[in-house]
């Protein structure tokens, strides 16, 4: 029979995980100012603006509203944030990789 | 999640499928594990508007639902459930179940905690000897790191490093110059896409006291202390951080071998004809220091340098880079006497601004590049210097590639020739070997 040993673990040591509130959901989009945000990242600009068109097409009463992010997105925007609180009703932002 | 968790947005965030399990991965430990999340096909650079739109059309690759319906079903949907108040602790053992050394090192394979090749186990025996090198207290955090910015940070004790040196095949003497590192929590185990290394380089009597290699074959596999201080490095990483899982927190598309052992070498202080690398950035000469870079994908190498058209030479191997990826470099003694002799820099300094000045492309193709465009233009628009002012330049005008500050030179190799090479790298920081022994 083979002796066991005894090893220590070599992973460091996680944060606590404390779950963060997600906002109430819309009823519906009818009428309501949709913002899509670029993150300036990998021709994304095309995409939303494509997405902006597929809203103008099959559902005509969502406001959307093109919106890049200030600088990088290693970086906070919280004026582009505050902006899209402030009119704005829900956000798509993309495209993440 | 940020506009969603602190300004109270229902948001959408839309990805690339191949980032299906990373981004899932980082909502749950960001506590935000219902975050609506939509999946289109990889890539969207460099498709059509046409092609695009076929994405928003089709199906999210993931649920196999419409885009669209995912999209509009992200916003509208109520959440089942409130959980916003839940808090939980994770942990981390500090002992494995004793087992045989087979089945040991079987579990640290499955558990991703090495780098694939065989590794020392981590005895308590083995790990208190590597404690015994350092006068700091075995609990004592040394610092925290994480695989991306979007990640938590993870942290670990002078133990965690000592039981990574322990694997990387370590000798106790290196231990401080391996805790140095540690301190600088710069990760050796980016999950960036675009498989990122790190580069160590020491400096100072550490290099004589432990025998590390400056000279020929410097960073390669030819010494002892070089190859584990520098393995240990990536090993310590990526535990000490909490993982580096292809497709969960390593997403490196090609990966890179440069991670293997962090290109940890000794500068060739004593041939070299300017000032040590860590007296430029802080240090005291005599004081010994480890200096890390992070990047280290793009090389461009050549020759010494000739009479007649060496600064051709040089400009060509200069545009040969990335421009979001600056440029350090390492050249052999040989090397760095020719550009005292040929250029007249007796100063570092003057070499580097040399280089600053002849790092140039038209703006057109500048502002061009992918990376630039990912990650220079959008800080170039905010107004931030120097970008701001080099995007006023006209399309075919000269600009900088490099801002002149994160250019720099380092002296390493045996003289068995004159080749040098520059290692697309950014310098991160300078930390002290001393006051960790």
């Amino acid at each position: 029979m083979t002796d066991k040993i005894s090893v220590l673990n070599p992973v460091g040591f996680p944060p606590k995980i404390t779950a963060r509130p997600l906002a109430p959901r819309l009823p519906s989009l009818q009428g309501k100012t949709l913002y899509l945000v670029d993150c300036r990242f990998d021709d994304s600009d095309v995409f939303l603006k494509q997405m902006q068109t597929w809203f103008a097409e099959h559902m005509p009463s969502v406001r959307t509203v093109f919106k890049p992010i200030s600088s990088v997105y290693l970086k906070d925007d919280p004026a582009t944030w505050e902006e899209i609180r402030a009119s704005g009703h829900a956000a798509i932002v993309g495209v993440g990789h | 999640m940020t506009i969603e968790a602190t300004y109270g947005v229902p948001t959408v965030a839309m990805h690339t499928d191949k980032f299906d399990r990373v981004v899932r991965s980082v909502a749950d430990v960001s506590g935000m594990p219902g975050l609506r999340q939509v999946f289109v096909p990889q890539p969207i650079m460099g498709k059509t508007a046409a092609q695009l739109r076929a994405y928003i059309d089709g199906k999210d690759p993931i649920s196999g639902r419409p885009v669209m319906q995912e999209v509009i079903e992200g916003l509208t949907r109520p959440f089942a459930g409130d959980d916003s108040t839940v808090e939980y602790d994770r942990s981390t053992p500090r002992l494995v179940e004793p087992d045989t050394e087979e089945n040991l090192h079987r579990l640290f394979l499955d558990n991703r905690w090495t780098d694939m090749l065989p590794i020392v186990l981590p005895t308590e025996e083995r790990v208190a000897a590597m404690l015994a090198a350092t006068h700091r207290k075995p609990d004592e955090i040394v610092g925290r790191m994480r695989s991306t910015h979007f990640r938590e940070h993870w942290e670990y004790s002078v133990e965690k490093v000592a039981v990574n040196a322990v694997m990387a095949g370590a000798r106790p003497e290196y231990f401080p110059v391996i805790l140095a590192l540690a301190a600088t929590g710069v990760t050796a185990r980016s999950s960036s896409s675009s498989a990122m290394a790190s580069m160590a380089v020491v400096n100072g009597p550490i290099r004589h006291e432990i025998g590390m290699n400056a000279g020929t074959g410097a960073l390669g596999p030819y010494n002892h202390a070089n190859a584990t201080i520098g393995r240990a490095y990536g090993l310590l990483s990526q535990n000490g951080q909490g993982g580096s899982v292809p497709g969960w927190s390593y997403m490196g598309n090609q990966g890179n071998g440069y991670a293997y052992n962090s290109v940890t070498f000794a500068e060739n202080e004593e041939r070299s004809p300017w000032e040590p690398f860590h007296v430029q950035h802080g240090s005291r000469p005599g004081e010994s220091a480890v200096s890390v870079f992070s990047g280290v994908r793009s090389t461009a190498f050549t020759l010494g340098l000739r009479e007649t058209y060496w600064r051709e030479h040089v400009r060509n191997l200069l545009r040969g880079m990335d421009p979001n990826t600056p440029p350090t470099l390492l050249l052999d003694p040989i090397a760095a006497r020719q550009f005292v002799d040929r250029g007249g820099f007796t100063r570092k300094d003057a070499l580097i601004d040399w280089l600053y000045e002849n790092a140039v492309m038209p703006a057109g193709e500048y502002w061009d590049y992918q990376l630039v465009q990912n990650y220079i233009y959008p800080r170039a628009t905010f107004g931030e210097e120097p970008w701001a002012s080099m995007l006023k330049a006209a399309p075919d005008e000269l600009i900088p590639m490099f801002r002149r500050e994160d250019i720099h030179v380092v002296v390493v190799g045996g003289e068995t020739n004159g080749y040098w090479r520059i290692m697309g790298c950014t310098y991160q920081k300078t930390v002290a070997v001393d006051e960790w022994r």
